[in-house]
């Protein structure tokens, strides 16, 4: 159980948090962007930061789920639940029948197949206008009930959307410890060694290809109902490059590392728009100082620093060695 | 010395308890709250949309403010992107606890806070196009603009003038530009008028003869052009280029002097709907309009240059806040938003607004003037 430690402490503090501020505005509204955010981080990591593939098309799912859900229940009346689980069925049969042929490209060519398949999907969604609303969205999406429970209050919404993303950490906590996680890692160290050792690469890029889209299109229904509205601005581009850039600004191949780059990367815009014209300005240099000063990422970095910090306050005799291998 | 030290800590205290205990004191400012589209692909829109309200609300208060108190401008840049802008609507309702809200650059984002608006129940005017803000009426949710579906039938009342029958219509990828090819779409059986292309392109193609070529063929008497940014000019100019000579009307999207100077040439001729404002000083005088135009241009020119349309519409929503406002005599938001509903002609710069229950706008074809352009600026058809 050691190894939940740190899992504990942090569903203590997300516990914490709305009790200590029931209505502070950086609770209950920018922890729920936090949360929704965190899940689709923590999912992309599985597959770039532990599985080393890179997809800059992610926000194409989280954006499928959320219409799926929008257009059932707005258009045929659906209920939400049933709505999200079809919505999570589309995209595990998208995801897996693209996945084969996507995941046999690398690096660059891996980038440019999953960047155009996310344009396209955003096309996709500002065109068919009698189906999205085109590019002013959809609105009167209805909100979440659970069991005769109404989630109408931010509140509310926090709870559900903590729950969602502590599952989200656990579950990848336990992949990365369990032979589906060794051998994501040995896909990243070697795809030939993997191989040599018995590792059925294919398979095991395109399932956790496949598991991260799915988590993105069920966090998506979750953000149409607690919005109420859908526009594909929601899902382009840029969003699939913030949730690329919340998994390395943590630090890859770390779970609390894409926590930690979800929470920051969300928080900070909301906490610099005190600065007006400069905030732009301030949110870049601070991005740019992290990348130089802890390439490794925010989260990896600090915690590998206070390690080293620590071995090398207990052997003295060392300090120049133990600073160079962290 | 201790004592008296004492003596004026208690004050002080009883000062500030005083002040907490009564929030409705007079001293209390007046809380405006504004989420615009600053920066970003909108920021055509919120650019001049903020810089009307924070020169008027400096004025205010520097005048005094308005019941004696002073106003208070909070405002965030939402980049037109709707879950900002939803995040930063929270804030001003929660954390900044603003009176009204006046904001929303486009109407996605307009339509992604509403919900959030009806919740809290806060008073909002949006400076936003599309007719579906407003239809159906919804409690707190205002509008300045005038809406597509009205450029498109002021179009058609002035086709039906010149008697042209068959239109062909063209139009971008643009959130604005669909709204409006499907609300004049369904305007033109009205008009009698047919459709006979309906041709679209893509926000940042560079070349529309294609779809251009397939309208010539056409035996379509005036085309139709419903979008903004640099298609509309573009289109403008291969319509002559081709050597295309039937009527060219555009919507109010490219109601700025830079289309006519990415046009060119080509743009006069060109027949479209915009706000009075863009002919302020060739209107006569009679119309009641002309002085409040005139004063709004004037003192927005000369601070930051080339009046548009866009900061008009802040303008309206401004005005008929406070002075709803200062009819209810209070902030209280029931009272505010029954007050703004109630506005009567009121004279802004998009029209004379008439409110009521089922009309959240309040303006009518009458404040649409249909413009020419000729030589290069713009002209008033009668």
């Amino acid at each position: 159980m050691k190894r939940l430690h740190g899992f504990f402490a942090f569903v203590a503090l997300v516990a914490m948090l709305p009790v200590l501020f029931p209505d502070n505005y950086f609770v209950t509204v920018v922890g729920v962007t936090i949360g929704f955010n965190i899940v689709l981080a923590v999912a992309l990591n599985l597959f770039i930061g532990y599985a080393g593939q890179i997809s800059l098309g992610h926000a194409a799912f989280f954006g499928m789920g959320a219409y799926a859900s929008a257009i059932l229940t707005t258009r045929y009346g659906w209920s939400p639940w049933l709505a999200m689980g079809v919505g999570l069925l589309a995209v595990y049969i998208i995801a897996t029948l693209i996945s084969r042929p996507i995941l046999k490209l690398k690096g660059h060519y891996l980038a440019m197949a999953t960047l155009g398949f996310g344009i396209i999907v955003n096309i996709i969604m500002v065109q068919t206008v009698d189906w999205t609303g085109g590019p002013d969205g959809m609105s009167g999406i209805p909100g979440l009930e659970i069991f005769g429970w109404a989630v109408d209050s931010d509140l509310r919404w926090y709870g559900v959307i903590a729950v969602v993303m502590l599952l989200t950490v656990l579950v990848s906590l336990n992949i990365i410890d369990s032979r589906a996680g060794r051998a994501l890692r040995a896909v990243h160290g070697s795809e030939i060694a993997a191989q040599t050792m018995g590792v059925d690469t294919v398979r095991t890029k395109s399932q956790v290809f496949v598991f991260s889209a799915c988590l993105a299109s069920l966090v998506g229904s979750l953000f149409a109902h607690q919005q109420n509205f859908v526009s594909p601005v929601s899902f382009d581009f840029f969003v699939s490059i913030e949730i690329v850039t919340m998994v390395v600004l943590g630090g890859m191949a770390s779970t609390f590392g894409a926590v930690f780059g979800a929470i920051v990367l969300t928080l900070l815009p909301q906490v610099l728009v005190v600065f007006d014209d400069y905030e732009i300005l301030i949110l870049g240099a601070i991005l740019v100082s992290i990348m130089i000063f802890l390439p490794q990422g925010l989260f990896v970095g600090m915690t590998q620093g206070g390690a080293n910090l620590l071995r090398r306050l207990r052997n003295r005799e060392t300090p120049a060695r133990a600073g160079a291998d962290g | 010395m201790a004592k008296q030290r004492f003596v004026s800590g208690l004050a002080a205290g009883l000062v500030g308890m005083a002040l907490v205990a009564a929030p409705l004191q007079a001293a209390e400012t007046i809380k405006v709250g504004t989420f615009l589209a600053v920066t970003g692909p909108a920021s055509f829109l919120g650019d001049p949309e903020l810089k009307t309200l924070q020169m008027y609300v400096d004025e205010i208060n520097a005048e005094g403010g308005l019941m004696g108190r002073q106003i208070e401008l909070v405002h965030y840049d939402s980049g037109a992107n709707p879950k900002k802008a939803v995040d930063f609507v929270k804030r001003l309702i929660q954390r900044d606890k603003v009176d009204v809200i006046v904001g929303g650059s486009a109407s996605g984002e307009t339509m992604a806070v509403t919900p959030q608006v009806e919740k809290a129940g806060i008073p909002f005017i949006s400076l936003a196009g599309s007719i579906k803000i407003v239809q159906p009426v919804k409690k707190w949710v205002f509008k300045t603009p005038h809406t597509d579906r009205m450029a498109a039938a002021k179009i058609y009342e002035d086709m039906n003038k010149r008697g042209i029958k068959k239109v062909a219509l063209i139009s971008g990828s643009g959130g604005f530009d669909k709204s409006g090819r499907a609300q004049s779409l369904d305007l033109a059986p009205e008009y009698g008028i047919t459709i006979v292309a309906d041709e679209t392109y893509g926000s940042k193609d560079t070349d529309m003869t294609a779809q251009l070529t397939k309208i010539r063929a056409t035996d379509a008497e005036a085309i139709l052009n419903f979008g903004f940014g640099t298609g509309p000019a573009i289109v403008t100019k291969n319509i002559r280029q081709l050597g295309i000579t039937v009527p060219v009307y555009q919507s109010h999207g490219v109601a700025s002097k830079k289309y006519i100077e990415l046009a060119g040439d080509a743009a006069n001729g060109v027949r479209l709907p915009a706000s009075a404002l863009l002919v302020a000083d060739k209107l006569p005088d009679s119309d009641p309009q002309k002085a409040v135009l005139m004063v709004y241009k004037t003192k927005y020119e000369a601070k930051h240059g080339s009046v548009s349309t866009f900061g008009g519409h802040a303008y309206d929503g401004l005005f008929i806040a406070l002075e709803a406002i200062v009819r209810a005599g209070s902030t209280d938001k029931a009272k505010v938003r029954a007050e703004i509903e109630k506005t009567r002609g009121f004279i802004g710069t998009g029209g004379v607004f008439n409110m009521s229950a089922e009309d959240h706008l309040g303006l009518d074809l009458g404040a649409f003037k249909m413009l020419e352009i000729k030589n290069g600026d713009w002209t008033l058809v009668n």
